[in-house]
């Protein structure tokens, strides 16, 4: 049997709103004054479950609430869940980088996690020096660096740049030196969150092989945070959902995709009307895709129309740009009111407007998708108002046909099969 | 099988803390990033630089001579048989080797707040590293002061001489050391949370320099201002310094006792210093 080699016991953590992220100082005092007289923190029982959509009454948040697991030796445990769903908290946790406000973890073997590669590069230290540098951060003794220290080089493919300060190296050649290091690590736990995202494909496929020969070949134990629900499919052994702070689903890695892929369905809707919604600058009042029609179907056009209220006065140029996501958050297109060369944005408005935003014939595959909207000022790149996930929609097949419904991939486009010769 | 499973743990995160948590097992495993943190502070400061880690001691001598023109020339305070100069060198050295520790640990969580809140390592070796690296840039400042020494001596005929006490100088570098990382410590785990201190720094090193005897003697300021003279007296850098010219000039306010003072002072800083920093290192990701 497998060795329990890290057991989670009720952990959570609770965040204060605002400016202060944990106390401020007359909180801190009840809290002394309650620790004092022995009795148990006010600030643990009160609190909201996590959830940005919702207007909560208490500055106090759940990230993460009462989360037990055990990960067995050599499992590769798949940890999914929304933005904001608190998996980043929970590395951090088990990272040590934050303590959790209550629970406990045990853990049997090192952890060493790769929460953003190349951590603690210097841009004026040469490659070389850098390796041994982020090396020793995440872990490592100089003498376990010296002894891998032909095959790091080799495995990240900077061997011409090795005595050239990292300042002169391209981003993608930093991200190489610096996944070549943390794959290098030989810790009993790896987190890995979504490094795998970085990189140019033909390093990504090196990275994903990496990953496979230290869970498989090697049987260590990996904890892997993901959007990309086929990678967790096909790297994992287990995997766990989180939900608003708190587990949703545990199993098989399989298992928690299905999980999480119906739970989203459920969520889907064709139209959402929204109070408050936005911020000091602009409000949506609602939005819809495709309110002609009950179902959104794969064949017919896609149609978005937002209802939406400008609250400051400006006489710049406004966009409304949307940006489709598919079920494992790779973007589909990211269209918008900024390609027409006179915005349909009425600038000086402050009442209710609404705009029509349609792609002909887009042929996406069946499945959810999520909107993220922006409001944009002068076609700058950052947004005055950022919504992401706004609405999640279900786009459907029309046609019966059993050779549409297998299509794989982000489009299934109607097609015609002749013989020609 | 319970009993025993709960034994076989490497290590628990836990929330609660015991007051003095301090994993020394756990540091000695971090020696070589401590290392390599000296290392990368030394050689990456002067990069791209024309004069290198000359300037290192351009701002000593300058300090020195400015200082000499100013409160010895014009101000008239004595120096006795010691060189004005020599004995504002002796002051300024002591003096930045001390303010680099302070100010260079006094900000350890806001400044690697990126690097701390990705990956874990025993936090102290960031104030740690920055005390040893300090401690080789006030080698390198000693070595001027001791070439200024020889020329006073051999060319100018001084007459200076090292005292025996010059055996205990080693303490006077753990004193500088203690004192400035634990009020840097205290100092930047309180910054985490209230910003304010980080305006006070700047501003209170500069008024502590006044109140530790670097470009005047302790018994001249005793004379002239009795009545305050305690603020300087018991300050734990003043006791530094006035050493350190006893040591090496044969001038100054110098005392077993005095110095045993100002130790067991730093040594207390410095504990308080560390179980602060510890308590802070817990969670200050998510107040900084």
């Amino acid at each position: 049997m497998a060795r329990t080699i890290l057991k989670v016991e009720n952990i959570s953590k609770q965040y204060r709103l605002g400016l202060i992220g944990a106390d401020t100082l007359s909180d801190d005092l009840k809290r002394w004054w309650y620790k004092i007289r022995g009795k148990q923190d006010p600030f643990l029982t009160i609190g909201d479950i996590n959830e940005r959509h919702v207007k909560g009454d208490s500055d106090y948040i759940w990230a993460l609430r009462d989360i037990n697991f055990d990960v067995q030796e050599g499992d590769v445990l798949g940890i999914i869940g929304k933005n904001g769903a608190g998996k980043s908290t929970l590395l951090k946790i088990l990272s040590r980088v934050t303590s959790p406000t209550t629970g406990e973890i045990k853990t049997n073997g090192r952890i060493a996690s790769l929460l953003e590669v190349g951590t603690g590069f210097h841009p004026e230290l040469t490659g070389m020096e850098n390796i041994f540098l982020n090396g020793a951060i995440l872990g490592m003794t100089k003498k376990e660096i010296k002894s891998k220290i032909d095959e790091i080089v080799s495995f990240s493919g900077c061997e011409r740049y090795i005595e050239t300060p990292v300042k002169r190296y391209s981003s993608g050649m930093r991200v190489r030196l610096a996944f070549a290091v943390a794959a290098h690590l030989e810790p009993d736990i790896l987190i890995v969150d979504e490094v795998l995202a970085v990189g140019d494909a033909e390093f990504q496929k090196k990275a994903i092989g990496k990953m496979q020969d230290i869970s498989q070949g090697e049987g260590r134990t990996v904890l892997f945070v993901s959007h990309n629900m086929s990678s967790v499919e096909s790297l994992c052994t287990r995997g766990i959902v989180l939900e608003h702070g708190k587990i949703s689903y545990e199993g098989t890695a399989k298992g928690a995709v299905g999980h999480y892929i119906t739970n989203r369905k459920m969520q889907t809707a064709n139209y959402l009307a929204f109070e408050n919604k936005g911020n000091e600058y602009a409000q949506i009042n609602s939005i819809a895709v495709n309110p002609a029609s009950d179902n959104i179907y794969s064949e017919d056009d896609l149609e978005i129309e937002i209802d939406f209220t400008l609250l400051q006065n400006t006489n710049r140029r406004i966009d409304i740009s949307t940006a489709i996501y598919n079920e494992s958050d790779q973007l589909i297109t990211n269209i918008g009111t900024g390609y027409s060369k006179i915005s349909p944005v009425d600038s000086n408005k402050r009442e209710p407007q609404k705009i029509a935003i349609r792609i002909l014939n887009p042929n996406l595959n069946e499945g959810v998708y999520s909107i993220m909207l922006r409001v944009v000022e002068d076609m700058a790149s950052a947004p005055k108002l950022r919504l992401d996930d706004l609405i999640l929609f279900h786009v459907k097949r029309k046609a019966d046909d059993e050779l549409y419904l297998n299509v794989k991939g982000f489009i299934s486009p109607q097609i015609e099969v002749k013989k020609l010769k | 099988m319970k009993a025993e499973s709960e034994d076989q743990w490497l290590y628990t995160i836990s929330s609660k803390h015991k007051l003095i948590d301090f994993n020394f097992k756990e540091l000695w495993r971090y020696r070589d990033l401590l290392l390599l943190f000296v290392k990368r502070d030394v050689i990456t400061v002067y990069k791209q630089t024309i004069l290198g880690p000359l300037w290192y001691l351009i701002q000593p001598l300058f300090t020195s001579i400015i200082f000499t023109v100013i409160f010895n020339d014009m101000a008239g305070i004595p120096t006795g048989v010691a060189p004005a100069f020599l004995f504002n060198l002796a002051g300024i050295t002591s003096w930045n080797y001390f303010k680099q520790c302070l100010m260079g640990t006094s900000n350890t969580f806001n400044r690697n707040q990126g690097i701390f809140g990705k990956v874990y390592f025993p936090r102290a070796i960031m104030p740690m590293s920055v005390v040893i690296s300090n401690l080789i840039k006030f080698g390198i400042q000693l070595i001027v002061f001791i070439g200024f020494y020889f020329f006073y001596v051999l060319v100018k005929d001084s007459e200076i001489m090292p005292t025996r006490s010059l055996l205990l100088f080693p303490v006077l570098i753990l004193i500088m050391a203690l004192f400035g990382l634990g009020l840097g410590m205290i100092i930047s785990s309180m910054t985490t949370k209230y910003r304010d201190l980080t305006f006070l720094v700047t501003f209170g090193v500069q008024l502590l320099m006044y109140a530790s005897a670097v470009m005047y003697p302790v018994s001249f300021f005793k004379e002239k201002l009795p009545s305050i003279a305690w603020i300087v007296e018991y300050n734990p850098m003043t006791t530094v310094i006035e050493a350190f010219r006893h040591m090496t000039l044969g001038v100054g306010d110098y005392s077993i006792p005095k110095l045993i003072y100002a130790l067991s002072v730093s040594l207390g800083l410095f504990v308080i210093g560390l179980i602060i920093f510890n308590k802070t290192e817990k969670s200050f990701i998510d107040t900084v």
